[in-house]
């Protein structure tokens, strides 16, 4: 298979994240698949920062084991990626800035020097434009064509015109020349392979998603690695006609939505591990009150604010027990930003025809990476179920209006301020039917005893209406197979990855995911493990938290983990690693 | 689909058009109680603007005063203890066309919920929000609350209160409310204006609303307010100068005054909010069908 790595780092302030994006969008404008990874610290400046993007025609999910290409904006990204480039591997850097000790070079790998400081010096002594040198030279070495990367960099600056934008073509055209003139390209570099594809992070996908399903509200507070959902939705409120609101704080922020979605009109809220843990109680005002709402929770490493850089799926457990007492709930758990898109999708018409919240799981390594998507895949024609008003005056047995009327499936029609007659006051105290309390003075009586056992029952109910329509676990990869891994969420990316590897090397695995974490979909779930030879668990936390899970909800213990909690994300070859160890009896 | 939300409601039958009264749920607070009159001077207020009853939302959060919603026949939103507000501008932003009334005791706005309080204020947020401030924590039982006076011996503090009292008036006009009124549930009438008056200003609304409990406050009865308080309109105070409002404010103690504390005028969030330029929220259009180019950014 065909495709290339290109990794940049170098300080927090150095421009990285623009020398990827460029690239990035250059290798998806040539019709590759991409896979962007952006590494970062909790620093404005300084420190250590770097961003691969990974490119080539076959389809692939994570970004992969090791780089072709390093642009190597300071020494410390040279010391730190030098062993990650593989055979053939070329290290960009300029001898003005710093001097590789040649003994810390890979066997197989070269070091193209390329004088990016003297080129952007030709233009401006501002050092910033030295970048255009160097990604020039790396998209020469990675078969990126000239005129494609100059649109690229154009486009970078939007509308903006003049001689910034003129010195960055000019310094990048030379840096391109140069290393041309110094080396022939690499030997994975990829060529043209179809009409452009389009590039976005999970965040940006669940964005457009809940705008696709009808979100009219956004109520936010900033929270890495949540805030870019604000920020996209925020930067088109007036095409997209979403009202986002930057609240106060998150206990704000999932009220409005909560007030928003009382209203009429289909609400969110995003955050972190941090801001979920503040919303806790809101969650189950909604699912006391049956209270559509989607809350999206993209995990980072914790414990506390952990690493607010850094990735983890460690909020599972949090998820799962937010709010006193119990309510139905559904927590969706996408792995890429196409099925992000589609499990935000998804997320509304669950909150909605359940009437009760829905999470959406993400965690940083999905919300902030970018990978290519094709046009159907983010498809704005999904249905948008439309609210369960009650149609009529009333639906009691003299005519009144029982906004949690006993029904079959646990619904119960609502209606909306403004419709006449069918008044109702939601409460987060216990009620009846009509929604009148019964919390205080008919607490205890026994006739209003068997009343609160009845509402319970009712919500409950939702949880099996919410299993029956969410998606089911997915198997992927032979039927038949010596090692079944288990996994959800992101780290399902990294396991596509592996499962390729192992079965190049002959190897019977197969993956089995779990697109809604919760509820289980037990029967789904038994079919597809009961009777798996082998199991392999793998998580980004430290207890298994899934595994937990599942085993509470069906029994099965899955004793075979791999499980990573250091931050990182899980590279392929890690989970290749497992697999043979288990496969080989080692 | 592009439904717009409210196109859907199409009721068989139409019922007759009323103004807001009570519901069919009796108040269960204490006889004597000051949320009785402060219930009844907002069902005044409302009933002298006509205001019918689908029209309006009364949210409240957590307390004996926050049960206020449930007493009334409009539509209701009883939260959670301190988050009335901001569910409350939720809802605001869903359908502006709504009259939104917040109800609720002081604990539950000036404590739990006092930052929320602050940015409300700020937005100006189009609401009446009418806190019944009893000085102390009913529903729980009597302690201390943000507005129990030092030396007030309480449950929580029974050798007497030790940090100074928040003064919601001041408070209120330093966080930028452009309507800042001070009611007494002894006097109906008088508070029942400035809730109307509230209900019609453009932006966020504040009356503090002097609420005795008759059950756990014995230091801040209805004798105490009735031998302190005066009439700001009385008084020759000039409710357009916040210096002045701001000199009032701080009286509390032989003199306490009642009324409109300060007015400006001020677009409210709601105008200011270019994506409502187009109507209510929830009449919009929604879903991204015909709006494709939106993708363009990504290729
Ligand atoms: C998060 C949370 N903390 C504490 C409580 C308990 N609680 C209920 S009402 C209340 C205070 C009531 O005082 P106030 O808001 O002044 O209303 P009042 O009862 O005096 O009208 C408290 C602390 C709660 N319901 N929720
Ligand atoms: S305890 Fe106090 S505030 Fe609560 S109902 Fe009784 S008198 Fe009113």
């Amino acid at each position: 298979m065909k495709e290339i790595s290109v990794r940049a780092g170098g300080q927090a302030g150095d421009g990285i994240a623009s020398v990827g994006d460029t690239i990035a969008k250059s290798f998806s404008r040539m019709g590759l698949h991409v896979f962007g990874l952006n590494s970062y610290q909790s620093v404005i400046r300084g420190g250590h920062v770097w961003f691969q993007a990974r490119a080539g025609a076959e389809r692939f999910y994570s970004q992969g084991d090791g780089c072709d290409v390093l642009y190597a904006l300071d020494l410390q990204t040279a010391e730190v990626h030098l062993p990650t480039l593989r055979d053939g591997g070329v290290v960009i850097y300029d001898p003005e800035k710093f001097q590789i000790d040649p003994s810390k070079i890979p066997v197989g790998v070269s070091a193209l020097e390329v004088p990016t400081l003297a080129l952007a010096r030709k233009h401006t002594p501002q050092s910033i434009l030295q970048n255009a040198a160097g990604v020039g030279a790396c998209a020469y070495l990675a078969g990126i064509p000239l005129p494609l990367l100059h649109e690229a960099i154009s486009d970078s600056f939007g509308k903006k015109k003049g001689e910034v934008v003129d010195w960055n073509l000019a310094c990048a055209a030379d840096g391109y020349a140069h290393a041309q003139s110094k080396r022939p390209p690499h030997p994975h570099a990829v060529a043209l392979a179809g009409p452009p594809k389009m590039l976005m992070t999970g965040n940006q996908a669940i964005a457009l998603g809940a705008a696709a399903a009808g979100l009219k509200f956004l109520a936010q507070y900033p929270m890495t690695p949540a805030s870019t959902i604000m920020h996209w939705l925020a930067a088109h409120s007036m095409e997209t006609g979403v009202v986002v609101k930057q609240a106060e704080d998150e206990l704000a922020a999932i009220h409005m939505a909560i007030g928003a979605s009382y209203g009429g009109v289909r609400a969110m809220t995003a955050t972190s591990g941090g801001g979920f843990s503040l919303m806790v109680e809101a969650l189950g005002m909604a699912g006391m009150c049956e209270i559509p709402l989607v809350v999206v929770e993209s995990q980072r490493s914790g414990p506390s604010t952990g690493l607010p850089t850094k990735t983890e799926q460690g909020d599972l457990a949090l998820m799962l027990g937010a709010g006193q007492g119990e309510f139905p709930r559904a927590i969706l758990a996408p792995s890429s930003p196409a099925e992000a898109y589609r499990a935000a999708v998804q997320a509304f018409a669950l909150a909605e025809n359940w009437q009760t919240p829905v999470l959406l799981a993400s965690d940083l390594y999905l919300s902030e990476s970018s990978a290519t998507v094709e046009l159907a895949e983010i498809d704005f024609k999904v249905p948008i179920p439309s609210l369960r008003l009650e149609p009529g005056n009333g639906n009691g047995h003299s005519g009144e209006y029982l906004r949690y009327r006993y029904t079959e499936s646990g619904v119960s029609p609502r209606s909306l301020p403004g419709q006449r007659g069918l008044q109702w006051t939601a409460a987060s105290d216990e009620h009846d039917e009509k929604g009148h309390l019964i919390s205080d003075v008919k607490s205890g009586i026994p006739h209003w005893v068997a009343e609160r056992k009845r509402m319970m029952d009712k919500r409950m109910h939702k949880l099996e209406g919410l299993a029956r329509e969410a998606e089911p676990p997915v198997q992927e990869g032979p039927a038949q197979a010596d090692l079944t891994i288990v996994t959800w969420g992101s780290t399902i990316g990294p396991v596509r990855d592996a499962m390729k590897i192992l079965a190049a090397k002959g190897r019977k695995v197969n993956l089995v995911h779990f697109p809604t974490v919760y509820p289980v979909h037990h029967e789904r779930t038994m079919a597809l493990l009961g009777a798996a030879r082998r199991t392999l668990l793998i998580e980004a936390n430290f207890s298994g938290q899934f595994g937990r899970l599942l085993r509470t909800e069906t029994g099965l213990h899955l004793t075979d983990r791999l499980l990573k909690y250091d931050g990182e994300p899980f590279y392929p070859m890690e989970i290749v690693g497992r697999a043979l160890e288990l496969l080989d009896g080692r | 689909m592009a439904d717009s939300t409210l196109a859907a409601i199409a009721p068989t039958v139409t019922p007759l058009k009323m103004v807001v009264g009570k519901s069919d749920t009796k108040p269960t607070w204490c006889p004597g109680c000051g949320d009785y009159g402060v219930i009844a001077s907002l069902e005044m207020a409302l009933k002298k603007l006509q205001l019918p009853p689908e029209q309006v939302v009364i949210v409240s959060g957590i307390g004996c005063s926050s049960n206020l919603p449930q007493f009334l026949n409009a539509y209701g939103f009883h939260g959670i203890h301190g988050r009335s507000l901001p569910v409350a501008e939720g809802i605001r932003w869903a359908n502006h066309d709504l009259h939104v009334v917040v109800t609720g005791g002081d604990g539950d706005g000036f404590g739990i919920g006092a930052g929320h309080f602050v940015h409300a204020m700020r937005r100006n947020v189009k609401l009446t929000y009418i806190v019944m401030d009893n000085q102390i924590y009913g529903l729980t039982t009597g302690q201390a609350s943000p507005t129990s006076m030092m030396g007030h011996k309480t449950k929580s503090t029974p050798e007497g209160v030790i940090e100074n009292p928040i003064d919601p008036i001041a408070l209120a006009l330093a966080a930028g409310a452009t309507y800042v009124a001070r009611g007494f549930s002894g006097d109906v009438k008088h508070m029942a204006e400035l809730v109307a008056n509230g209900l019609q200003h453009r932006g966020f609304a504040f009356i503090d609303a002097l609420s005795p409990c008759v059950t756990y406050n014995k230091l801040n009865t209805f004798d105490w307010f009735r031998q302190r308080i005066y009439k700001l309109e009385s008084a020759g105070h000039d409710p357009k100068d916040i210096g002045q409002a701001y000199a009032r404010s701080l009286e509390w103690g032989e003199k306490i005054p009642i009324g409109l504390f300060y007015r400006a005028e001020r677009p409210t969030y709601e105008e200011l909010e270019e994506v409502l330029a187009a109507g209510p929220l929830a009449h919009q259009s929604t879903g991204l069908l015909g709006k494709e180019r939106l993708l363009e950014e990504f290729r």
